[in-house]
C-alpha cells in the first residue's frame, strides 16, 4: 500500500537516512523508537510536509513524493491531538469534508457515521478545550477518518493520556483496525503497545531503520544491541489468559501457568519485569503467587547489579543486586526458585 | 516570615507611591484639561466647521490607513512568524525603525519617496493620486509611523498558532490559501486586531510625519497646533479635549471588544 524507498530527509537540526519501509493493504504497522529518534518527521514526510532530500514514497502503486500533503489522502492524528480550537468537535470533524466542498447529504453521512463509530455524538456541539484527553482523541480520529484516507498516521497516538484511558483507547483502536482495515502506521517509544496493537514493527534509532519484523521476532531475535535495548531486559511471553476453575485467572504460555490480575481475556502478551522477580536457593513462603524452580543459565554482570537467566523454562530474566549475589553464592548451573506477585505480571 | 513580610510589605510601599506619582503624572493632565474647559466654549467648538472637519479627517484617515495596514502587513508579519532566513532579525529592527526615528525626519524621508521628483512619486501622479498637501499624503505618514504595531502584534499572533494545526488542515485536503484563512487567520485575529487598534490610535496622534507631506488638508492635531500658534492657548485647548474624549471613547469601546473577545 504505502512503500517508502530510500528515503533521506534534512531538516535544520535533524537528519533521516535511507529510510526504506514496506506497509502491506490493511496493515498495522509499527514505528518504535526512542524520543529524539525523528519518528514524527518520518510520519509528516511520508505526508509530504517536508522537502525529501532523495528516495521516493509510493502509494497504492503511485509515486507521490512530488505530491502536494492535500492531495495525498495521508490523516495524521497527533500525539497531543492538535484539533481546531476555534471550530466546534463537528466543524473539525467535518474540516476535510468542507474544503473539498462535498454535498450536504455527504457530510452528514460521514458525520453520522464517525460520531456513531467512535461514540461522540453528544460531544458535537462542544468546543475542543472543554473535553477530556480520551474524547479530544477520538475526535481526532474522527477527523482524520472523515476524508476515508488511503493511509492513516498516528503520532505517539496513546503518550498523552492516562493509563486508564489508554488502555481503553488501544482497545478501541485495535478494534477499530479490525472493523475498517484501514492501511495504519502507528509511531511509539513504547515497546509494549508496539507489541500489542503491530503486525510489523520497525525499530527506528539515530535517523535509521535499525530492524523491521513481526512483534516476536523483535522481542525473541533482536538484530543489534539498540533493539536489544528495547527488548531483552524484560521477560515477555505470548500466551492465552483463561479463567481456572479455581476462580484465578491464569495467563498460559510455553508450558507454565502465570497468576495473574486482569480483565482481559485471549490471546495476549504478559510481561515482567526483572527487577520484579525474587530469586531463592529454597522456596520462598510468601504472599507472591507465582513461584517456580528453575536453573541458572546464563549471568550478564553489570557491576552493582546483574542479570540472571533463569530457565523454568521458559528464561526468565532477573535482576539481583551484587550484595545478593555475593551472600547467596550464586553460580550458573544452580538451582534457584524464582518468585514474584501477581501482580507484577502486565497483561497487554 | 513575619520579617520577611514586613521586608516585603515596606518594598510594596515605596512601589505604590512611584507607581502612584507615574499614574498621576499621565491622568491629571488629561483631566485637568476636560475639567479646565467651559462647557459654552466646548460646545461652540463642536459646532465649528472647521474642527469637525478636521476631527473627521483624522479619524477617517487613521482608519484608511490601518485598512492599508492590515492588507500589507498580514502577509509580511504571518512570513516572520513562519519563515527562517538569513538576515532575519535585520529586517526584524527595520520594521521597528519608524518608531525610533524623529516623526518629522520620516515626513522628510516620505517626501523624498513620494514627492513628484522620485520614480515613486511620479507613478502615483500618473495615476491620479499625489501626496503632497493631500489625504493619500496624511495615509502615507500615518502608514510609515503605525505599521510596526500591527506587524509586531500580528507576527506574535501567528507566532501562537501551533504549525502543526495547519500541518493537519493540509493533510485533511485544504490548500496553502484555504489553510491561512480557514485556520492561521481566524486564530490569530485577536492579535490581529489589537495590533489594528494600536495602530488605528497611533495614527490619530500622528503629526510630525503628517505636516511635512500635508499641512493642509488639516487633521486634528495640525488644528491644535495651529491654533496654538496663532490664538494661543485658550483657543486649542478645547480642540484637544474633543479629540482626546473621541480617541478615549473609541479606544474604550475597541479595547472592550477585544477583551470580550478573548473572554467567550
Amino acid at each position: 500500500m504505502i512503500q517508502v524507498k530510500n528515503l533521506s530527509v534534512d531538516i535544520s537540526d535533524f537528519t533521516l537516512r535511507d529510510i526504506n519501509l514496506n506497509v502491506e493493504p490493511g496493515e498495522y504497522f509499527i514505528i518504535l523508537g526512542p524520543t529524539g529518534a525523528g519518528k514524527t518527521v518520518l510520519l509528516e514526510s511520508i505526508t509530504g510536509l517536508y522537502p525529501l532530500k532523495s528516495g521516493e514514497i509510493w502509494l497504492g502503486g503511485k509515486e507521490v513524493s512530488r505530491i502536494e500533503p492535500e492531495k495525498r489522502n495521508i490523516s495524521i492524528v497527533y500525539q497531543d491531538h492538535v484539533l481546531f480550537p476555534h471550530l466546534s468537535v463537528k466543524e473539525n470533524i467535518l474540516f476535510g469534508l468542507r474544503v473539498r466542498r462535498q454535498h450536504q447529504e455527504e457530510l452528514t453521512n460521514v458525520l453520522n457515521w464517525l460520531s456513531d463509530l467512535l461514540g461522540i455524538t453528544h460531544l458535537l456541539e462542544r468546543k475542543p478545550d472543554t473535553l477530556s484527553g480520551g474524547e479530544r482523541q477520538k475526535v481526532a480520529l474522527a477527523r482524520a477518518l472523515s476524508i476515508r484516507p488511503q493511509v492513516l498516521l498516528l503520532d505517539e497516538p496513546l503518550s498523552a493520556l492516562d493509563p486508564e484511558t489508554r488502555e481503553d483507547v488501544q482497545k478501541e483502536l485495535r478494534q477499530l483496525h479490525n472493523q475498517m482495515r484501514i492501511t495504519t502506521i502507528h509511531v511509539t517509544h513504547d515497546f509494549e503497545e508496539a507489541i500489542a496493537l503491530g503486525d510489523h514493527i520497525a525499530v527506528l534509532g539515530e535517523g535509521k531503520i535499525k530492524q523491521v519484523g513481526t512483534p516476536e521476532e523483535i522481542f525473541s531475535q533482536p538484530n543489534s544491541e539498540f533493539v536489544a535495548r528495547f527488548a531483552m531486559v524484560r521477560n515477555i511471553f505470548t500466551g492465552e489468559v483463561i479463567e481456572r476453575d479455581d476462580g484465578s485467572t491464569v495467563f498460559s504460555s510455553q508450558g507454565i501457568d502465570l497468576i495473574v490480575v486482569t480483565d482481559l481475556r485471549g490471546n495476549l502478551h504478559a510481561s515482567v519485569r526483572p527487577e520484579d522477580i525474587l530469586i531463592s536457593p529454597e522456596p520462598l513462603l510468601s504472599s507472591a503467587r507465582n513461584s517456580f524452580c528453575g536453573t541458572i543459565t546464563y549471568i550478564v554482570n553489570r557491576g552493582a547489579t546483574l542479570y540472571f537467566t533463569v530457565k523454568v523454562p521458559p528464561d526468565f530474566i532477573c535482576l539481583v543486586t551484587r550484595r545478593s549475589f555475593e551472600e547467596m553464592g550464586l553460580a550458573i548451573g544452580h538451582k534457584v526458585y524464582i518468585t514474584f506477585k501477581a501482580s507484577a505480571v502486565h497483561v497487554f | 516570615m513575619t520579617k520577611n513580610w514586613f521586608i516585603t510589605n515596606r518594598m510594596m510601599l515605596a512601589f505604590i507611591l512611584l507607581g502612584l506619582l507615574i499614574f498621576l503624572f499621565i491622568i491629571v493632565p488629561l483631566v485637568k484639561m476636560i475639567v479646565a474647559s467651559d462647557f459654552k466654549i466646548l460646545l461652540d467648538t463642536i459646532l465649528d466647521s472647521e474642527v469637525r472637519e478636521a476631527i473627521l479627517l483624522s479619524l477617517y484617515a487613521a482608519f484608511i490607513t490601518t485598512v492599508v495596514g492590515v492588507f500589507l502587513g498580514i502577509p509580511l508579519a504571518y512570513l516572520l512568524a513562519r519563515v527562517e532566513f538569513p538576515g532575519k532579525k535585520l529586517v526584524e529592527g527595520f520594521i521597528d525603525v519608524p518608531i525610533v526615528i524623529p516623526h518629522t525626519a520620516a515626513g522628510i524621508a516620505l517626501l523624498f519617496v513620494f514627492g513628484r521628483n522620485f520614480f515613486v512619486g511620479r507613478t502615483f501622479h500618473l495615476l491620479g493620486i499625489d501626496f503632497v498637501d493631500s489625504t493619500a499624503g496624511i495615509v502615507i505618514a500615518m502608514l510609515f509611523v503605525s505599521i510596526p504595531f500591527l506587524i509586531d502584534s500580528a507576527k506574535e499572533g501567528f507566532k501562537k498558532v501551533d504549525v502543526r494545526l495547519e500541518k493537519v488542515s493540509r493533510t485533511l485536503g485544504a490548500s496553502p490559501w484555504q489553510t491561512f484563512f480557514k485556520v492561521s487567520l481566524p486564530l490569530a485575529w485577536r492579535s490581529i486586531l489589537a495590533g489594528s487598534i494600536m495602530m488605528w490610535a497611533r495614527g490619530i496622534s500622528e503629526f510630525g510625519a503628517v505636516i511635512i507631506l500635508a499641512y493642509h488638508p488639516m487633521i486634528a492635531p495640525t488644528l491644535i497646533f495651529e491654533r496654538f500658534e496663532t490664538y494661543g492657548l485658550a483657543y486649542s485647548q478645547p480642540v484637544a479635549v474633543l479629540l482626546i474624549l473621541l480617541c478615549l471613547v473609541v479606544f474604550i469601546v475597541l479595547r472592550t471588544l477585544v477583551y470580550w473577545g478573548q473572554k467567550t
